[in-house]
């Protein structure tokens, strides 16, 4: 049997539904992200480890020039290792109808018997590859759908010098390669770069590498120590040329994804706790305002003899009605978004399967936080309704009181009309909940400033790394390093203006007992084309001797200017030498470390050797250069600026787009509910003033001016507030986003300013309208025979 | 129900005719008022008398353009009020019309000046508040917030406010009905002296009988219709009635 105070407690939630519907729906909002972010956090991360595991990804990774295949048997005797997968593993050139410039191609033996032992591959269409078939070809799904290509095409490698026609059979997935980098590219290029598997038969015997392996892939047991592991392995493979063994956590792909799904953990935590806190706010106005008007039948209540603690959970219970109505719409809705961001993700990685689990965690969660977020934000509300006493409850509240205070002599209020001091007298008369209101604005748009600012970032990393360091138009990789002279050959192709040499090395970077497996690049001092620049746009001068390195680097191994660090080339005669961090620098990406190209030559024990080059041709030259480049033998690799941009934004663009578009979304509803709530309980309090003033004749316009003018005021003073928050807010998701892979800059556009501005100011326009509409409706002689 | 053009008369300020109003309260239909006439002269005062739900309140409002009737025609001078919309409704309350209510409706956060100030400013040709307010006797009060004046105070505040305008009409709901009767002599002196300055055709409501003494005429209704129409030869000032 439903008692009275529960009758009355769904009547007055059902008279106040248009309040109950916006703080249902910012609550909502705060468990929807809550939820969604979460669950699909939680769901990528168990979907990658699922596709890890049952594709066996390996957890130590070498590449060697060349080793006997007979060191296998040595290899998997090393303690911890539980299985060992030698491959033959070679970037080549590509030659593909259609696309004029080259590609790289790397390729991966496979072995023709069922299932790799080791990174194992999923054929998604076609088939694997047959043994006695030197010409198959299995390819990634990336490179595929960007060139269309289906089992039944193929398309032209440069094999060892020798043009082979490469059919393909089928089409695969990898989990070692869920980003496809290629190499000394920042971001994945589909087009420009493929995984192809092909038979350990066929690829022996166009490298010369029968009975030989040039890369390993290793799994761990359970009781491993990584790093003894390793230091075993590279004693093996130093001698065969070994560029150093590295764990899973270092491999490219994975580290990738990583830092993917680090930052959306950030902003899964930082986002919904900005929305409850509102939520708390708008649900204490709200009940306050709830209290405030109920006066006389709290008072009634109290002299019938209801306890103090039956009208507190009478008022609880409105509360939780509201939180109720949030966490089912926000937790459906969380679910529902969570699986489906999780299915454009998936998508995204080429996951071959999703594991999407919502566990009763993540709702338990949901439910805590909100909770506790509503009942701090009407324990305030519910405690004054406790304390007013019976007799006094039930005489109206005696009218507010209103002083003239330091603004009223200021002769700029003295020429306000009437209507704009009522305005003016009413925010400073409630101080707190104007305050709050703002905030609540503030936040809003801190909120919208801060999803943004992630485009913001993107383009200032694109313009620092490809406008201003890396000018040129071509980068060139040569398969291994060769004579300075073959700069010459290169500046005479068609179109070529100027061309910038450079040579990188394998190292691993020691300090005290902390190492690193970077490049080293020597670089050309003073350059023109690609050049050693910091976060801020200043170039880096390189020393005589010593290196120079990002800062991000430095700290991972610890080191600071001005310390001796050890540098093990992992390449030709391998030296081991110490060298001085002459200077260290900020970058937005990657790990990077610096030395004069003649002292890397001397450190190499080398004459003048170049690894590639950077080359800026003429745009109209670019389709002949592109063509010529695809049939120089030693050319392992070329690099294009523009594509290399595009390949930027749309790595790290199209995932972050997606959850920005969300956020978006929320913080308009978020600046919907409580600009909504602000106007809605304004007019419920105000509603007796401002029917005065229309029966003295006040237009409809007028009378909403009062009480949207107010909103308006606040809403300025939110505007300024908002953009110092969300630059704040900014700054703290710059810090906490920061990967080994790159530093977000901190840097917020004025047209980001300008558009989130403009998407709260039409929230604020659409909630005002709606009060604006019931102003029209406020009943003029109802007022005049109601006693305040 | 008169059919009848009302005949033009230059002091009629006001006149209604043939108004009813019904309202549809669920399923019980209310009669608030069943075919009254009245009209409203300048420079005199009226007193609507009658018990509660006679059809007062609703009469004054209908003239006052607050409410429109189901039926019937209001006339203010040559224009017909009925056939105003929302709009002119408005324009005419604001120019035309001042309203003095029973429980004051002052703005709590503006002081006595600029409740008053509130109409002066969208007002073509108004009192300073400040004489407004000296009119009513608050000369000394005219800085001060509602909350710091008395019952009294506050209504002679909101009587200063409905004729600083100069109203042709005023329009009066109980204005003492919340006041004991000493403050609310000074309230009724109040009205009659904006009554003789200014020649403001008042209209007020009560159902305290002894208030009709200061009318020149007295309109009874009773059940939504008019029971009587009498003029009051010896009309006395406000300040020799007593309750």
């Amino acid at each position: 049997m439903i008692g009275p105070l529960n009758r009355k407690l769904v009547r007055d939630l059902w008279h106040i539904r248009g309040l109950v519907i916006a703080i249902a729906s910012v609550i909502g909002a705060g468990v929807a992200t809550f939820v969604m972010s979460i669950g699909m956090v939680q769901s990528l991360d168990e979907t990658r480890t699922a596709y890890y595991e049952r594709y066996r990804f390996a957890d130590v990774f070498g590449a060697v020039k060349r080793a006997p295949e007979h060191l296998t048997r040595r290899l998997s005797e090393i303690d911890g290792v539980k299985t060992v997968a030698t491959r033959i593993v070679k970037d080549v050139t590509l030659d593909i109808a259609g696309l004029n410039e080259p590609a790289t191609g790397r390729l991966i033996s496979v072995s023709t018997l069922g299932r790799q032992a080791l990174n194992d591959i999923r054929i998604r269409r076609g088939r694997g590859i047959s043994h006695g078939r030197p010409d198959d070809a299995v390819i990634s799904e990336a490179f595929a759908e960007a060139h269309g290509f289906e089992p039944g095409d193929h398309f032209f490698a440069t094999i060892n010098g020798h043009r082979r026609r490469l059919d393909i059979v089928g089409i695969a997935l990898s989990p070692e390669y869920v980003y496809s980098i290629a190499p000394a590219a920042l971001m994945p290029d589909d087009k420009r770069f493929g995984v192809i598997w092909m038979s350990r038969e066929a690829l022996a015997a166009a490298f010369d590498m029968d009975g030989a392996f040039n890369d390993i892939a290793i799994s761990l047991l359970r009781n491993a120590v990584p790093r003894a592991v390793i230091a075993d392995i590279d004693r093996l493979l130093d001698p065969y040329g070994g560029t150093g063994a590295y764990l899973r956590r270092d491999q490219v792909s994975n580290w990738f994804l990583s830092s993917e799904i680090e930052q959306l953990r950030t902003m899964a935590t930082l986002i919904p706790t900005i929305f409850l806190a509102v939520s708390a706010f708008l649900l204490n106005m709200v009940i306050s305002r709830l209290v405030a008007t109920e006066r006389e039948q709290i008072g009634l209540l109290k002299a019938f003899g209801y306890t103090n603690a039956a009208i507190a959970w009478h008022y609880v219970k409105f509360i939780l009605a509201m939180v109720a109505l949030g966490l089912v719409l926000g937790s459906a809705a969380g679910a529902w978004l969570g699986r489906e961001l999780t299915e454009i993700y998936t998508q995204f990685y080429r996951f071959p399967f999703l594991y999407f689990r919502l566990d009763g965690s993540v709702f338990a969660g949901a439910v805590l936080i909100s909770l506790t977020a509503a009942l701090i934000g009407g324990a305030g509300a519910v405690g004054r309704a406790i304390r007013l006493p019976p007799a006094e409850a039930m005489a109206p509240p005696a009218p507010p009181t209103y002083r003239r205070g330091l603004l009223q002599s200021l002769p700029i209020v003295k020429a306000l009309d009437q209507p704009t001091r009522m305005i003016l007298r009413h925010v400073s008369r409630w101080p707190v909940r104007s305050a709050l209101t703002t905030l609540g604005i503030a936040l809003a748009l801190s909120l919208l400033l801060s999803s943004l600012f992630w485009l913001d970032a993107i383009e200032i990393m694109i313009d620092t790394q490809y406008e201003q360091a890396e000018r040129q138009d071509i980068t060139i990789s040569l398969t291994e390093a060769q004579s300075r002279r073959a700069i010459h050959a290169l500046s005479h192709a068609p179109g070529v203006t100027a061309v910038q040499p450079y040579r990188a090395v394998p190292i691993r970077l020691r300090y005290g007992h902390k190492s690193r497996l970077v490049t080293l690049t020597g670089a050309v001092p003073n350059a023109s084309l690609n050049r050693v620049l910091d976060a801020s746009g200043r170039a880096v001068s390189l020393p005589q001797e010593g290196l120079v390195l990002s800062a991000n680097l430095a700290d991972l191994i610890g080191a600071a200017p001005g310390d001796m660090v050890t540098v093990e080339v992992l390449e030709g005669r391998r030296p081991i030498r110490r060298l001085r961090i002459a200077e260290t620098f900020e970058t937005y990406l990657g790990t990077l470390a610096y030395m004069r190209i003649d002292a890397l030559n001397r450190l190499l024990l080398e004459g003048p050797t170049i690894s590639g080059a950077y080359i800026l041709a003429d745009p109209q030259m670019r389709k002949v250069l592109h063509r010529e480049l695809k049939d120089i033998p030693k050319v392992a690799g070329v690099s294009l600026r523009e594509t290399a941009i595009n390949a930027f934004r749309d790595t790290i663009g199209d995932t972050m787009n997606v959850v920005v578009g969300f956020y978006v979304l929320f913080a308009g509803l978020l600046t919907f509910g409580v600009v909504y709530n602000s106007a809605r309980i304004s007019l419920s309090e105000r509603g007796r003033e401002l029917a005065s003033l229309r029966v003295l004749g006040f237009t409809r316009f007028e009378v909403s001016y009062i009480l949207l003018g107010e909103l308006a005021a606040l809403t300025v003073i939110a505007l300024p507030l908002g953009c110092i928050l969300g630059y704040g807010l900014c700054w703290i998701i710059s810090s906490a986003a920061e990967t080994e892979l790159y530093r977000i800059p901190l840097y917020v556009d004025r047209t980001t300013f300008g558009f989130s501005i403009i998407v709260v100011l039409i929230a604020v326009i659409i909630s005002g309208l709606i009060v604006r509409r019931r102003v029209d409706g406020l009943d003029l002689i109802a007022v005049l025979k109601t006693r305040e | 129900m008169s059919e009848a053009p009302v005949a033009p008369d230059a002091k009629r300020t006001l006149s209604a005719r043939g108004l009813s109003k019904i309202y549809h309260s669920g399923e019980v239909i209310v009669r608030a008022l069943d075919n009254v006439d009245f009209d409203l002269f300048r420079g005199e005062i009226v007193v609507l008398l009658g018990p509660s739900g006679s059809g007062k309140s609703t009469l004054l409002n209908i003239v006052g353009g607050l409410d429109a009737p189901s039926k019937g025609q209001v006339f203010f001078k040559d224009q017909e009020l009925t056939r105003f919309n929302d709009r002119a409704l408005t324009a005419y309350r604001r120019d035309h019309v001042g309203f003095v209510f029973q429980f004051y409706n002052l703005i709590p956060s503006l002081t006595a000046a600029e409740n008053v100030a509130l109409v002066t400013e969208i007002a073509p040709d108004p009192v300073a508040p400040a004489d407004a307010l000296a009119l009513v006797g608050l000369a000394d009060r005219i800085h001060h917030f509602p909350a710091q004046l008395s019952g009294g105070e506050q209504q002679r505040v909101a009587i200063a406010r409905a004729i600083a305008k100069r109203p042709e009409i005023l329009l009066c709901d109980e204005p003492t009905g919340a006041l004991d009767s000493k403050t609310g002599v000074i309230v009724l002196e109040a009205l009659e002296t904006i009554n003789r300055e200014f020649g403001t055709a008042t209209a007020l409501i009560t159902h305290n009988a002894d208030i009709a003494k200061m009318a020149d005429r007295i309109v009874t209704l009773g059940d939504g219709r008019v029971t009587s129409v009498q003029e009051n030869e010896n009309r006395l000032p406000a300040a020799q009635i007593e309750w």
